[in-house]
């Protein structure tokens, strides 16, 4: 156990090293951000090729990758245009992604999982039928139209929330972005259960289980759930990461600034520093998470064991 | 009078107006009484004066500073603020005269080494600041900001102090209407802290106008409150404004619908259609000194060859702005008729139809016109912008369907998305173009100079259709060395003739400024340049 | 689905009814990663992981039984037929939108802007005064294509890369799973702006090959766990020790009973890939006209919802027709192919 995850998280070195390079190469490839910095002027050749040189941009990509990676290695992150540390960015909107992140996966987990529980038992029956024609129709309608329509209708028009969320982000502000952030997310959980459960449900060991007397609620919760949700444990675990860094449309619908919204401005002002640490992280993320579940497994299944 | 506390008067209030039932929650909480919640986006750069170029950050500075002359918010015309006076013998050299009593918030004196220290910190080439080519007018400016290589003087040899209260300024050529262009921000007058203790001056900004920053956080949010040791006449009528940065236009107008925020100073296009509902009378549009113009590729052979000016004309009168400008932008952009903006008054330059006919919808004109000239390159014509911006997408559809329509073809124009500005200034920069793209010119202060002189002159800055006609430059210099402003004008006027004539750059529309504010406040307008009058803002 | 980048979706079965490939904890799986003796670490962390398909039992061991099981089954499922049949409808207006929508959707009359259905007209018009209803079938080619041939590409390159991962094991299976991680970290937007801007080009491949791009990696986990979970049955062991080759067995032998799981999931990536094109057209760098897509106008309405609701209602209505479509018909197939459920 212990030789396995060390294994694991060495194997995410290269991983590291892998992506930022990939994604240095990529904000490298959008081109010269020092033009953008002009506005509709023409940028004044001297002063442009004095930022160049000051952001290190008028080295060849190597060099320019190479002089990151050793700040980064002495824990600077480098610095957005707008003057600000990376680092210091990163602090600002982590925490709000993370509580965003945490809503949207516990509605997730709550709704969906019990959604699929109560289709799955019901196979074939009209509430499976209205779930999956629920959970298709959220699986084809794209973020940013649930997202405005949710916010016009909810925030506007039933004013029953804010339509938009403080800097402060706290979490009951949260709650709608959350709901259009986990809902295609959503119809996967609930498919994914109610499959698992469908299938799990004529397992040999259940039947055992009934046979013995077991009550019905213990059943399920002990012996069905627990040995249904091993796929949705793996899809939740890899969704953190999609769900921290893919939130760039809900979190610009509802004005959150967190690493969606950094991403972002990142992304279309060309700033490599910060595009390049948010997605290590990001990646950190979801590499963490993929081996949490791994090691999930092993709870939810004793059959399961690493070496 | 706003009530006391976390408002909740106030959200009642404004839940029965909006016809809400809740929705008010905290976003009151933590603003100050008395104080106006507006939409900001977040500036791209640090706010120094001379660093700053866009709307965002210049919102903040021109509540922060105040600089020798201050465009009327009404007018537009350059009124004399710190600057007691300026005179000149021979529209070179200038010697500019400060009034008494005006101090930065530390407590600082502005004097005229506050100006000239800024001045040259601004032109410095070391100092990397954007706004620098707006001092190239000053003498000594190859010295401190050559074009390569390192600075052979750290001053500008054209400024002098003569005493606390007055100095000079020598030109490199006859500029007479220079003193007019001291109003933008990059003259702003700086204080020691700006120097000495830089890295805290980023962090909060110090200056001499109406308001002084509370907090700052970057990316956020930024408070300001009344300044009251303020010396100049606009004093702020409110007792402060607390800047919220927006991604989205979108979510800002809705947060004002739900009574998050008090005023939002651009109005996203989709709601336009719906803004005299939802706002009734708290709406303002009116013009702004912003023209939005199709520029072409000059450097181009296939754009720039005998005959072309007809296929550029034609494709101009292709272009139905009239209702583009009525169904798209719900008369939030006026047809444009010449090359410069409504906001300079005739007075200042402003041609209303100087364009004539060529400006006008007249789709058998226009095809006939482009088969005279030859026909479109290749048969077609794109439209380039960015669309992460504004809503660019909008227009160049309308535009390109206009062009269509007109000459009967359905893929003569296509439009040409360009993901990110950064990407689509690069390729307008590198004279990458090979059709016509978006061109939008933000006047820097209220002059007909600076809607010509900058996009049309040989090689001037922001010529990036490489447009060139040694007729037009002699009328500008020209115009530049007269002394009696309305000769200067007609000069302009005639070298946009000119433009006209040889249709440069189509002109499509002048932008307005657009806002719309809460029941709580009152008394809102917008300056010349599209930005709220915050210090006139009054809070019920 | 177009914030998640269609990779993330992890190993198992993101699906319809019933994963094909049971987990570990179905009595008759055969893995058991724990004690996989001679495999590597990885690849009995692969096994754990994917969970790989198991053709249950020792009945389905020839692929031309398994096939024509699958296909007597489907003839006579409604659900596969209306499905098919829909599918068969859109890909007829995809390839002559003539059929049933004769007018230009490029011609488009801006005085009409916005406005309600009228006679000729029964969708309304959009913002520019195009006619909703010629564009809503015209748009249909584009996003079919973009969704079909994005789906086929990244079934491909995901199925043989993940293929050769689960069957080689080892190393190349330890570059290939970390290099899906490193895609799953591209923000598709970054991507998006990079790939679509590098590549500038009105035609839907471009589109289609980023999507691909960022697609192989969760089709590539999905065929590794159905390859590893195959390859320890009996009758690939009997084969190999027959003397087979690599080829041969992973062909004859592996691949038919590992395909089940990749044809479900790429059913339902189609509609995502399709919905992924309205957030690229959002997004500025998706398809551009004059290509018509349902994206275009999806991601044009969606801010119009307000004032044109109808603007939306239309295309975004067929692109749920279409996914639901495809996600029936892959639900169908998966049954059908799914031993346990016969």
């Amino acid at each position: 156990m212990g030789r396995y995850v060390i294994r694991r998280l060495l194997q995410m070195i290269p991983v590291f090293i892998g992506s930022t390079f990939l994604i240095f190469l990529m904000v490298y490839a959008l081109g010269d951000p020092i033009a953008a910095l002009f506005g509709d002027k023409a940028p004044d050749p001297a002063t442009a090729a004095r930022i160049r040189q000051e952001l290190y941009l008028d080295k060849p990509l190597w060099l320019q990758y190479a002089h990151y990676m050793g700040q980064i290695l002495t824990g600077d992150f480098g610095v957005a245009f707008n003057g600000q540390e990376v680092t210091e960015l990163m602090a600002d909107a982590f925490p709000v992604t993370v509580r965003l992140t945490l809503v949207a996966i516990l509605f997730e987990i709550v709704i969906g999982v019990t959604l699929g529980l109560l289709s799955g038992l019901r196979r074939g029956r009209s509430l499976d039928t209205g779930v999956l024609l629920l959970t298709l129709i959220v699986v084809s309608v794209p973020t940013f139209v649930s997202g405005y329509v949710l916010q016009y209708l909810i925030g506007v028009k039933w004013a029953a929330v804010s339509p938009s969320v403080s800097p402060e982000a706290p979490f009951g502000e949260l709650l709608l972005p959350g709901v259009v952030l986990a809902l295609t997310s959503l119809a996967y959980v609930t498919r994914l259960t109610r499959t698992s459960i469908a299938e799990n449900s004529r397992a040999d060991y259940l039947r055992t289980a009934v046979a013995k007397g077991l009550p019905r609620h213990r059943v399920i919760t002990r012996h069905l759930l627990r040995n249904s949700l091993i796929p949705v444990v793996t899809f939740i675990g890899t969704d953190i990461g999609a769900l921290m860094g893919g939130a760039i449309v809900t979190e610009r619908i509802f004005n959150i600034h967190g690493v969606g919204f950094q991403l972002y401005q990142g992304i279309l002002r060309q700033n490599s520093p910060t595009v390049v640490g948010f997605v290590t992280i990001l990646v950190i993320v979801f590499l963490m998470a993929n081996l949490l579940v791994d090691l999930l497994y092993a709870v939810l299944d004793p059959r399961i064991r690493y070496a | 009078m706003r009530p006391r506390g976390y408002g909740l008067a106030v959200c009642a209030v404004a839940a029965l107006l909006a016809g809400v039932i809740s929705g008010c929650g905290s976003s009151r909480g933590g603003t100050a009484v008395g104080a106006v919640r507006a939409s900001w986006g977040d500036p791209q750069g640090p706010l120094e004066p001379a660093n700053t170029n866009e709307v965002q950050g210049g919102k903040v500075l021109d509540m922060i500073f105040r600089g020798l002359k201050r465009y009327d918010p009404r007018t537009g015309a350059a009124v004399n603020m710190v600057a007691e006076r300026i005179d000149s013998p021979d529209q070179r050299h200038f010697t500019i005269t400060l009034k008494d009593g005006w101090i930065f918030s530390d407590g600082e004196k502005v004097t005229a080494r506050s100006f000239v220290d800024a001045w040259n910190y601004a032109a410095l080439v070391d100092n990397k600041q954007k706004n620098a080519p707006f001092f190239q007018d000053i003498e000594g400016y190859d010295q401190v900001h050559p074009t390569q290589g390192s600075a052979t003087a750290r001053v500008l040899s054209g400024l002098a102090v003569k005493d606390e209260r007055t100095f000079t300024v020598a030109l490199r050529t006859t500029f007479s209407t220079w003193p007019d262009t001291l109003g933008y921000t990059a003259y702003s007058p700086l204080p020691r802290a700006f120097y000495d203790h830089h890295e805290q001056w980023l962090k909060k900004p110090i200056g001499n106008g109406p308001y002084v920053i509370d907090s700052y956080t970057k990316g956020s949010q930024m408070r300001l409150t009344r300044w009251d040791g303020y010396a100049g006449p606009d004093k702020a009528r409110n007792s402060g404004v607390e800047l919220r940065v927006y991604t989205d236009n979108n979510t800002a107008y809705t947060d004002l619908q739900a009574g998050n925020i008090d005023l939002v100073d651009d109005i996203p296009s989709a709601q336009l259609k719906n803004v005299r509902k939802d706002l009734g009378d708290r709406y303002i549009n009116q013009p702004a000194g912003i023209i939005q113009t199709l520029d072409f590729p000059m450097y181009d052979p296939a754009w720039n060859k005998p005959g072309m000016e007809k296929v550029r004309r034609g494709l101009s009168m292709a272009i139905d702005r009239k209702q583009i400008t009525e169904q798209i932008y719900r008369r939030t952009r006026t047809p444009a008729t010449d090359w410069t903006s409504p906001v300079l008054g005739a007075k200042g330059g402003y041609k209303e139809g100087l364009c004539g006919d060529a400006c006008g919808y007249d789709p058998t004109t226009a095809r006939k016109l482009i088969e005279e000239g030859g026909g479109l390159p290749g048969g077609r014509v794109t439209i380039t912008s960015n669309v992460d911006t504004g809503s660019h997408r909008l227009w160049m559809d309308a535009v390109c369907n206009s062009i269509n329509n007109a000459l009967g073809k359905d893929q003569a124009c296509t439009v040409n998305p360009v993901g990110t500005f950064a990407d689509f200034r690069n390729q307008i920069t590198d004279h990458r173009m090979t059709g016509m793209f978006r061109s939008g010119w933000q006047m820097d202060y209220p002059l007909v100079q600076n809607f010509l002189q900058p996009l049309y002159y040989t090689d001037a800055s922001s010529n990036y259709g490489k447009f060139s006609d040694p007729r037009f430059d002699k009328l500008v210099d020209e115009a530049n060395a007269e002394s009696d402003t309305a000769k200067a004008v007609a000069k302009f006027q005639q070298a946009e003739r000119i433009l006209a004539d040889r249709m440069a750059a189509i002109p499509l529309w002048y932008q307005n400024g657009s806002a719309g504010y809460s029941t709580d406040i009152a008394d809102v307008e917008l300056n010349p340049f599209s930005v709220p009058v915050y210090e006139r803002i009054t809070v019920k | 689905m177009p914030e998640t980048p269609p990779a993330p979706s992890p190993d198992p079965p993101q699906g319809p009814p019933g994963p094909p490939y049971a987990d570990p904890s179905d009595p008759n799986a055969t893995i058991t990663p724990g004690d996989g003796g001679a495999m590597t670490l990885a690849t009995s962390d692969a096994a754990t992981l994917e969970n790989g398909p198991l053709p249950g039992g020792t009945g389905s061991g020839k692929a031309r039984s398994l096939w024509s099981d699958a296909w007597h089954d489907l003839r006579r499922n409604p659900v596969f037929l209306v499905s098919a049949l829909v599918i068969v409808f859109l890909l007829l207006i995809a390839i002559w939108p003539g059929l049933v929508a004769s007018g230009n959707p490029l011609s488009c009359d801006l005085a009409r802007a916005q406005d309600g259905p009228a006679p000729g007209h029964p969708f309304g018009f959009d913002t520019q005064g195009c006619d909703v209803y010629t564009r809503t079938v015209h748009g249909a080619r584009a996003s079919i294509t973009v969704g079909v041939c994005a789906t086929a590409g990244a079934a491909l390159l995901g199925s043989v890369l993940g293929g050769l991962a689960g069957f080689y094991g080892g190393w190349w299976d330890a570059l290939l799973s970390r290099l899906a991680d490193i895609f799953f970290g591209i923000p598709i937007i970054l991507g998006g702006l990079v790939f679509l801007s590098v590549v500038p080009s009105g035609s839907v491949w471009p589109v289609v090959g980023f999507i691909v791009l960022l697609g192989w990696p969760q089709i590539s986990r999905i065929a590794r766990g159905a390859v590893v979970g195959a390859k320890q049955h009996d009758y690939v062991q009997a084969a190999r020790a027959l003397g087979a080759g690599d080829a041969r067995l992973l062909l004859r032998h592996i691949a038919p009973n590992a395909v089940a799981p990749v044809i479900v999931v790429a059913t339902i990536a189609l509609g995502t890939y399709i919905a992924l094109e309205a957030t690229l057209s959002f997004v500025g760098v998706g398809l551009r006209p004059p290509t018509v897509s349902w994206g275009i106008d999806i991601s044009n309405a969606s801010i119009q919802i307000r004032n044109a609701p109808h603007m939306l209602l239309w295309p975004a209505g067929a692109l749920s027709v279409t996914v639901l479509a495809f996600i029936m018909l892959g639900d169908a197939v998966r049954d059908a192919l799914d031993p346990k459920l016969r």
